[in-house]
């Protein structure tokens, strides 16, 4: 397709391997015994731990309560009793609180038929409670509360609302079988958020290696008579970033060190929107994601809807195992997730992926000094100079790096993809920022 | 599940791109290799041994230094490699082995590796190796060989073709039109290919096309002996075009900024006046090709932008045409790069990406 929007600078454009589960619809996983559910799932304060070892819970209840404005709070997948809380070590490598549930009893929804709410005389506050209650994050990855990012702030509109379909980092399928399988509920979605906001602009993001899914949100959109926009992207990774979805779309830039709406905008994830159906449709927590299980070392690969809390082990079981021993275990997309050894780590809210990887695939040459070659400067979607700020960290001049835009980056992996040294571009920058924070104190 | 063993923690992104440092490099050594067996084939297998002993002596010295500051081997990087193999390519066929030794002891030792070895210098070492042989043994560093493919002529000592003009517009006061009729009119040699393939282009062009460019654009010419055959030089740069391991910007600039200039100045010492020089002659002699896509366009000692190769190319055409018109030298790419490198971090602090999400007046958030 010609003429379609993008970004305009940078960006990088890995081998997509998004066929062999971009057919599969969505299955619901198995639902194991022993579930272990953290208590920081999300963006900000890990939820207050609501129950005690020996207590019975039910599906869908509190476990942990938000703690803070920044937080969000955490609910039991399954009923059964709290059989332990223990430390765990999340995907991303960060220890927190856990509850270890033990399943037993019956579902109170799972398998029923479920009464719906008519939300559409309710007030924004009241949906915005809903959200809240329900412990609804923003599901694209960065976990961000959703009540919080649709609590508009005084003095700011939000003009423009995007549901994010652009999925484009590699190997992940999830989003794009949700649009083709939930159209409905999705839309659904977007006119509870349109109660919310009240935006004058509506869109749906997608990019163009997702034509059906274009195609069916068009069909649909035209017989329900919404005012919404499809808009078809160019295909670029990282054009799922929130601040460069927005600058495709509208042309204008959030500002360094700003949100989306400063320039009157909020994005959400489409599993986000499904999301905020289910809580407002069903009074359904976020204790189910959905999980594209993929990679060259799984034998049959998938996209399933997993309760929070289930082994990633599980899941690569579900899906025939390995086919050959996996050089990594990724959690998350291959740019931006995370490699872990354990295979009992946990599925949390922001699990999008569970990829296991084969030698070739993730095949790197050893690390060399800087060649200076610029790719990372050409890439960087933000126009940060990636080896500069690396070699300011790395030299601990921390207060010059953010000057040069430490914070500014996004973390997309774009610079550390095409590294032809491959130096760890995203882990130093990362490093530099939490040293910089420290530092500021 | 079992077979834990092989499972590999890394930070992201988890998959990269093909292109390592030593894919770059070896790629160049690859794309060079065709010019370098035109050299060997023109002035005889003596050139292969000249290659040789610069490739081994960079190598050699590579690995020195790598033994002796304890650190990790990159000899196997190819940048060692690619350093002698330059080095090689830009002395003459007739140069005694100890130059080339010399020239690449001093690259890697002085140049690379005071400054830390690989990326860390600040001068493209295979440059400064030549410029420091030159200028001690200009002597040897400017005695030319005649090609083979040359029929009929003495092979053993001659000018190259600038070289010849350069000494020949000395005391020049004449009217010629410009360089390639100058040479003709003294008898420069010309190949009988040159001749067969003028003869042919008259055929299809018609009889105003000049004799002789064949003879430099295939490299019929003396020179250094990996500078004199542009079209395999030019092929070689095509694949790395290809490859996206060069941009446009350096050699697109060097090459319109030098063109530029001998176009509006190239005529005058011909008297023929302004806007009469001859371009094409320009560019297909000496070592332009061979700098403008090997050496310019070094990774390490180029600008990091696109805006700022362009500016480094740019400044490598004027000062080549400056050394080359108006300075005593006959040739100018090793020099004018050189001096061009140095302006390289200048280069970068002021041509610096614009971010997102900073408006340029305020210089700060929007």
């Amino acid at each position: 397709m010609k003429g379609l929007k993008t970004y305009p600078k940078g960006g990088v454009h890995p081998p997509d391997r998004k066929g062999s589960s971009s057919d599969k619809p969505i299955k619901n996983a198995l639902i194991p015994q022993t579930l272990v559910i953290p208590l920081s799932q999300h963006l900000g304060k890990p939820a207050d731990l609501a129950v005690e070892v020996g207590d019975e819970v039910r599906e869908g209840m509190l476990l942990g309560k938000s703690s803070g404005f920044i937080s969000a709070p955490v609910h039991s997948p399954v009923p059964g009793k709290v059989k332990e809380i223990k430390d765990v070590y999340l995907p991303n490598g960060i220890k927190t609180k856990a509850v270890v549930i033990e399943m037993e009893g019956e579902f109170d929804r799972s398998g029923k038929e479920q009464q719906r709410r008519e939300w559409k005389h309710m007030s924004a506050k009241e949906l915005l409670e809903i959200i809240t209650e329900n412990g609804i994050v923003g599901l694209g990855g960065a976990t961000f509360p959703t009540n919080v990012k649709l609590s508009i702030p005084k003095g700011k509109k939000a003009e423009l609302f995007v549901v994010n379909g652009v999925e484009c980092e590699p190997y992940l399928t999830i989003d794009h079988r949700l649009m083709l399988e939930k159209t409905d509920e999705l839309l659904e979605g977007v006119e509870i958020i349109d109660k919310i906001l009240a935006p004058e602009r509506m869109a749906i993001a997608i990019e163009e290696n997702k034509p059906d899914a274009i195609q069916l949100m068009e069909e649909k959109i035209a017989a329900k008579g919404l005012n919404i926009e499809v808009i078809p992207l160019k295909l670029k990774y990282p054009q799922g970033d929130e601040k460069l979805v927005l600058k495709a779309i509208t042309g204008a830039e959030v500002p360094s060190g700003g949100l989306p709406i400063d320039i009157g905008a909020v994005v959400s994830n489409a599993g986000t929107v499904y999301s905020i159906y289910e809580a407002v449709v069903f009074n359904k927590p976020l204790i189910e994601r959905f999980v594209t299980v993929s990679g060259g070392a799984i034998k049959d690969p998938a996209n399933l809807k997993v309760r929070v809390g289930t082994p990633i082990g599980d899941l690569i079981e579900e899906c025939g195992g390995f086919t050959e021993v996996p050089a990594k275990i990724v959690v998350g997309g291959p740019m931006t997730g995370f490699t872990v050894y354990d295979l009992d780590t946990p599925v949390i809210k922001g699990t999008s992926g569970v990829l296991a990887l084969t030698a070739k695939e993730v095949k790197s040459a050893g690390r060399t000094n800087c060649i200076s070659c610029g790719r990372c400067i050409q890439v960087c979607p933000m126009g940060l100079n990636p080896t500069t700020l690396f070699k300011k960290v790395d030299h601990l001049e921390y207060d010059e790096a953010v000057d040069l835009g430490l914070n500014d980056c996004r973390e997309c992996g774009s610079c550390g993809y095409v590294c032809p040294a491959h130096i760890p571009l995203v882990q130093g920058i990362k490093l530099g920022k939490r040293m910089a924070r420290k530092k500021k104190g | 599940m079992e077979e834990k063993t092989m499972r590999l923690v890394e930070p992201a992104p988890q998959i990269h791109h093909r292109d390592s440092t030593a894919k770059i490099m070896w790629t160049v050594v690859l794309c060079l290799v065709p010019a370098g067996m035109w050299g060997v084939y023109v002035f005889g297998p003596r050139v292969l041994a000249v290659l040789g002993v610069s490739v081994l002596s960079a190598v050699a010295a590579e690995y020195a230094m790598t033994k002796f500051l304890g650190k990790e081997l990159t000899i196997q990087d190819g940048s060692a490699f690619l350093t002698g193999l330059l080095i090689g390519y830009n002395l003459p066929p007739s140069i005694p082995y100890f130059i080339p030794v010399l020239a690449s002891f001093f690259a890697i030792l002085i140049v690379k590796w005071t400054f830390g070895g690989l990326g860390q210098n600040w001068m493209n070492p295979a440059l400064a190796g030549r410029v420091f042989v030159f200028f001690s043994w200009t002597g040897h560093m400017t005695n030319w060989s005649m090609p083979g493919t040359m029929d009929a002529v003495d092979t053993v000592s001659s000018a190259s073709v600038l070289g010849y003009l350069k000494t020949g517009l000395l005391d020049y006061t004449g009217s010629e039109g410009g360089p390639m009729a100058f040479l003709r009119k003294a008898g420069y040699p010309q190949s009988s290919m040159d001749i067969q393939v003028t003869e042919w282009l008259r055929g299809v062009f018609g009889d105003g096309v000049a004799g002789g460019y064949w003879d430099l654009f295939a490299g019929n010419i003396p020179g250094c002996i990996g500078e004199i055959s542009a079209l395999l030089l030019i092929l070689g740069a095509a694949y790395l075009f290809y490859r996206k391991i060069i941009t446009w910007q350096i050699p697109v600039a060097y090459i319109v900024s030098f063109s530029l200039l001998i176009w509006i100045f190239g005529g005058l010492r011909y008297n023929a006046g302004y806007f009469h020089g001859n371009v094409l002659f320009h560019m297909l002699s000496g070592g332009l090709m061979l700098g403008v896509f090997y050496m310019a366009t070094d990774m390490v000692t180029s600008p990091l932008n696109g805006r700022g190769m362009l500016i480094f190319g740019a400044g490598a055409g004027f000062l080549t045409f400056l050394i080359r018109i108006y300075g005593s030298f006959p040739e100018g790419v090793s020099l004018a790069i050189i001096l061009m490198n140095i302006f390289v971090p200048m280069i970068n602090r002021y041509t610096q990406v614009k971010r997102f999400g900073i408006t340029e007046e305020k210089g700060k958030a929007a």
